[in-house]
């Protein structure tokens, strides 16, 4: 050998060109999709769901909330299963769209969605229908669970449904030693400076639902379909309780740690902030104010490209069973949609069972606004109703 | 000599100002509450024994070394050969070409990690971790082309010369002269180049698909909040293994006026 | 003879001294093949990304299905242009990202010029590998540790308040981002400076004062000359991650604290929105264009 340059660059050229054919090769497969109407079905809804459960392929890769694949209910799921879990947890709702993107790219086999993101999911094709029949426990779903209008879409089931939890109002009780009854504490420019609420477009729905019973001229019937009017109104709202904002909160630990450190002493929450935050030690209670609360229900979800769908299924039917349930709502301060888990809570937790709602009538979910996507077609038919799309835009515009 | 004392005390708060922020990290790492606020509530050791045990802190641990490990190599190879190719010849267009060499590291790494990402989508590549190493290799790649350029710039060209004068053929000139000319900044570049797709989040983001790299671990302990004290646990580990590494890499690259920058998110 | 070697069939094994002959006939063969490699991971992985990225701009989303719709617009291009959050948004990162520029260069020059002209050799060492350790502590790990510092009941109020002055409340603001991101940066821009002082010869001091100048004269037309490629190159690295950032607007920022990242960032999650996303991310490349051109005039490319 002679030259010094010859033998590395030689090899790396031909490597370089090698990998330049490979691209060329795959550069040549991309999908366009015409516009569609208002009217269509999910692309999936022909898809034939599992008609039995067969051998685990070892290995299940979820996206999921934080918390929602404790070792505690995990561990033992892999011992009888033989499937192994990666976990993935996601920040917000829009982050598990986004990584299920192309049916999970063969790289997710379930998410655990909430109703503010399914219909996304579903109508963009990247989850496909579920057979209920292999869920033994489905049955025991309180039954506004078992085919809610943001994961059932003309009798197809895209996911089954896991826990829900309620929006809260969370305060400081040093700050407040009336605790307070009405949303009016979020938008009240005695608090200015102490607010925290959700960076989440979705929030638009809960000042719809504020406005739904201050303002009853708007004629707000449901927080998620709103005419231009109804929508302008609330994004008026969300304007002006701007300068009354500390921080629009991203993540859980944001809030926590903001009300750990007497930042802001009010502000929207899950019941989940309010666990952590009183093992910690701080001052603080929640409540659901007399206006009625949006409140978040999710749903595990199959990806349409998920490469371990026996293993969704058994681990499915393993957190839909009573006693998962009850150990998932009180690791995470949530309730479970199995009415059997009502004893196992008690079991592990006296007087847990109805202190989250657990044993509530079905008439109790009218009361409790779930997240569902909003989407241009309103219940009258029409389509004059704002989607998501126009949401999002709106809530980068109150942030500003 | 006044001038002389401001400038150490200037230089004093500089490095207070540094290291306030990391000797906290070190010092929650004994933090008995997992919820961090001041003063601390109170200290302990356990968070060594449960983030030893952490399976999840070692695998994701060992994918961002073998991640860097992978990306680095390329950047050296990809990197200096460009740095030699730029610095030997005057062609057309050399100017606009160094130009586009840096533009992975001028670029803030949304636009790397989101160009890449639609990149991959668009090709149907799925995202593991290879599509990683080929993110970080991208601007790793810079670091090393800066830091063998630089040295090249540096060099005396009549060395090269002389040395080919006096007969020894192109490898020979490479071996004994060049080499040993460029092998600190190669080092060097190779350290930071490392380092860099180590600590690196934002293009790892758009372009880790399943993969859990240490700081996507360390972003989901951020936001789940459970686990914070075991990230102070292992950022102190790492600043301390890399402690030795450094000092060594300064001692290579420090005394000579070679400094190269790194950079890149 | 060389050329007439390359035109023969060669037997196998025999090509080494006719392709060194062939490297010296050509002499633009060297490089050509040299930067081959490079220049294919460029072209194929690096542009081809930007481009698709580019266009991806021009089109649009079905709000319904959130599918990318190819259909060539500039819709993206004039809700950017008209609306005036973006304007302010993105007014409100490259005015932020100037910011953290001028005070990294401010901190780092002093320091910078301690390390390389008064500082002894073991020192400057020491100082250095000062300099390079924080890149090795997570970034995610450090901005959280200012939250610690910087709340309502962190460390900064507590060490105020145990001093007898009043709490500064800057924590969650503006503020506590431009504090926290010229931490951050910080080191990127010392190193360069710090390689650029450092190769200004002593004996120019020396011939400065000899010649009568006076300290500050000698640093104005003498040092700072020369120094400013090297503050020029850290200025990329400083101006350029901070436009880029969006984790750190998430973890310190407040409530007027979105940036192009964020919205970058959450239109590529929400509504799944990559062409808004594509859009957007063009400003920060075409304000790094400009950028990089100017720092190319100021001799910061060889400072690199």
């Amino acid at each position: 050998m002679s030259s010094g340059d010859r033998g590395p660059a030689g090899w790396i050229r031909l490597g370089c060109s090698a990998a330049a054919v490979m691209l060329a090769a795959t550069a040549c497969g991309s999908s366009t999709t015409t516009p569609g109407s208002t009217l269509q079905q999910p692309p999936t809804a022909k898809m034939a769901p599992l008609a039995s459960i067969g051998a685990g392929e070892g290995q299940l890769n979820l996206v999921l909330w934080d918390g929602y694949a404790d070792k505690s209910w995990v561990d033992p799921f892999t011992a009888t299963t033989g499937c192994k879990v990666t976990q993935h947890p996601a920040g917000s709702s829009d982050e598990m769209v986004s990584l299920m993107k192309d049916g999970g790219g063969g790289n997710w086999d379930m998410v655990s969605a909430s109703g503010d993101a399914d219909l996304r999911l579903i109508y963009s094709g990247d989850v496909r229908p579920m057979n209920t029949a292999l869920i033994p426990d489905f049955t025991n779903f309180q039954t506004f669970f078992q085919s809610p209008p943001y994961n059932t879409i003309g009798g197809v089931h895209y996911g089954i449904s896991l826990q829900w939890g309620p929006n809260t109002l969370l305060y400081n009780t040093k700050k407040f030693v009336n605790p307070p009854t009405s949303w009016n504490a979020i938008y009240d420019t005695a608090n200015k400076g102490l607010v925290t609420v959700p960076d989440n477009p979705i929030q638009i729905a809960d000042a719809a639902l504020y406005l739904s019973k201050t303002t009853p001229s708007l004629g707000i019937k449901d927080p998620y379909e709103l005419t231009q009017k109804q929508f302008d109104a609330a994004v008026t709202l969300l304007k002006n309780q701007h300068p009354l904002i500390k921080k629009y909160w991203a993540l859980a630990t944001d809030e926590i740690s903001l009300f750990q450190n007497g930042d802001v002493t009010i502000g929207a929450a899950w019941p989940y902030q309010t666990i952590q935050l009183k093992l910690a030690g701080a001052p603080v209670a929640d409540t659901i104010p007399s206006e009625g609360a949006t409140g978040w229900a999710d749903t595990w979800m199959l990806a349409t490209k998920a490469t371990h769908p026996n293993c969704a299924y058994m681990w499915t039917k393993w957190v839909s069973t009573a006693k998962v349930q009850a150990m998932q709502a009180l690791s995470f301060g949530e309730t479970p949609v199995n009415t059997k888990a009502c004893a196992e809570m008690e079991a592990l937790q006296a007087g847990s069972c109805s202190q989250y709602h657990a044993d509530a009538p079905g008439s109790y979910f009218d009361t409790i606004k779930f997240w569902k996507t909003p989407i241009a077609q309103c219940p009258d038919g029409s389509s004059s109703c704002i989607p998501y799309d126009q949401w999002v835009s709106a809530w980068t515009t109150i942030k500003g | 000599m006044w001038a002389r004392m401001a400038l150490r005390a200037w230089a004093v708060l500089v490095l207070l100002f540094l290291f306030v922020p990391i000797l906290l990290i070190l010092f929650y790492a004994f933090n008995t509450s997992n919820v961090q606020s001041w003063p601390i509530p109170g200290l302990t050791t356990r968070w060594f024994t449960a983030t030893w045990n952490d399976s999840s802190v070692r695998s994701s641990l060992g994918l961002s070394v073998q991640a860097g490990l992978a990306a680095t190599a390329l950047a050296l190879v990809l990197g200096s050969c460009a740095a030699f190719a730029i610095h030997r010849t005057a062609f057309f267009g050399r100017d606009a070409v160094s130009l586009l060499f840096v533009l992975p590291l001028a670029l803030p790494g949304i636009i790397t990690g989101i160009a890449l990402n639609a990149f991959f989508s668009f090709n149907g590549i799925s995202l593991s971790l290879w599509t990683i190493i080929v993110g970080h290799a991208t601007f790793c790649m810079v670091v090393v082309y800066n830091n063998v350029l630089a040295r090249l710039r540096r060099t005396q060209g009549s060395l090269i010369e002389a040395a080919m004068d006096l007969g020894a053929n192109g490898f020979q000139v490479f071996r004994d002269v060049t080499l040993p000319l460029i092998s600190t900044a190669v080092v060097a570049g190779a350290m930071l180049a490392f380092a860099l797709s180590f600590d690196e989040v934002i293009v790892t983001t758009f372009t880790a698909g399943a993969e859990t790299t240490l700081p996507v671990w360390i972003f989901g302990q951020i936001r789940h909040g459970i686990l914070l004290p075991e990230v102070n646990v292992v950022v102190s580990f790492v600043i301390l293994v890399t402690i030795i590494p450094v000092v060594i890499a300064a001692r290579l690259t420090g005394g000579g006026g070679t400094a190269r920058v790194p950079a890149a998110r | 003879m060389a050329a007439e070697a390359v035109r023969r069939p060669r037997p196998k094994g025999g090509g080494a001294v006719p392709f060194r002959a062939l490297l010296w006939r050509f002499p633009w063969l060297r490089p050509v093949l040299l930067l081959t490699p490079p220049m294919a991971w460029f072209v194929l992985v690096y542009f081809a990304s930007l481009v698709l990225l580019l266009i991806t701009a021009f089109w649009s989303i079905d709000p319904f299905t959130t599918q990318i719709v190819q259909v060539w617009n500039t819709n993206n291009f004039r809700i950017i242009l008209t609306e005036p959050t973006y304007r302010a948004i993105i007014g409100r990162t490259v005015g932020l990202a100037a910011l953290v520029t001028v005070t990294d260069a401010a901190l780092a020059f002093p320091f910078a010029y301690y390390m390389a002209k008064v500082a002894s050799r073991r020192t400057q060492t020491l100082l250095f590998a000062a300099i390079l350790l924080p890149l090795w502590a997570s970034y995610l790990a450090r901005v959280y540790a200012w939250i610690l510092i910087l709340n309502h009941s962190g460390v900064l109020n507590w060490s105020l308040q145990s001093i007898g002055l009043p709490a500064a409340n800057i924590g969650y603001t503006n503020t506590a981002m431009w504090v926290v991101f010229s931490y951050i940066w910080l080191p990127f821009m010392i190193i360069p400076t710090y390689a650029a002082l450092e190769r200004v010869p002593d004996s120019l001091l020396e011939a400065a004062a000899d010649l009568g100048a006076r300290r500050w004269r000698t640093l104005r037309d003498v040092v700072l000359p020369l120094a400013i490629p090297g503050v020029v190159a850290g200025s990329i690295f400083t101006f350029s991650l901070t436009l880029g950032d969006y984790i750190t607007p998430i973890l310190v920022g407040g409530a007027d604290s979105t940036f192009i990242g964020n919205v970058v960032y959450s239109n590529i999650g929400i509504a799944n929105n990559v062409p808004f996303a594509a859009a957007l991310a063009i400003v920060p490349v075409v304000i790094m264009a400009a950028y990089l051109l100017i720092a190319k005039r100021l001799g910061a490319f060889e400072a690199l």
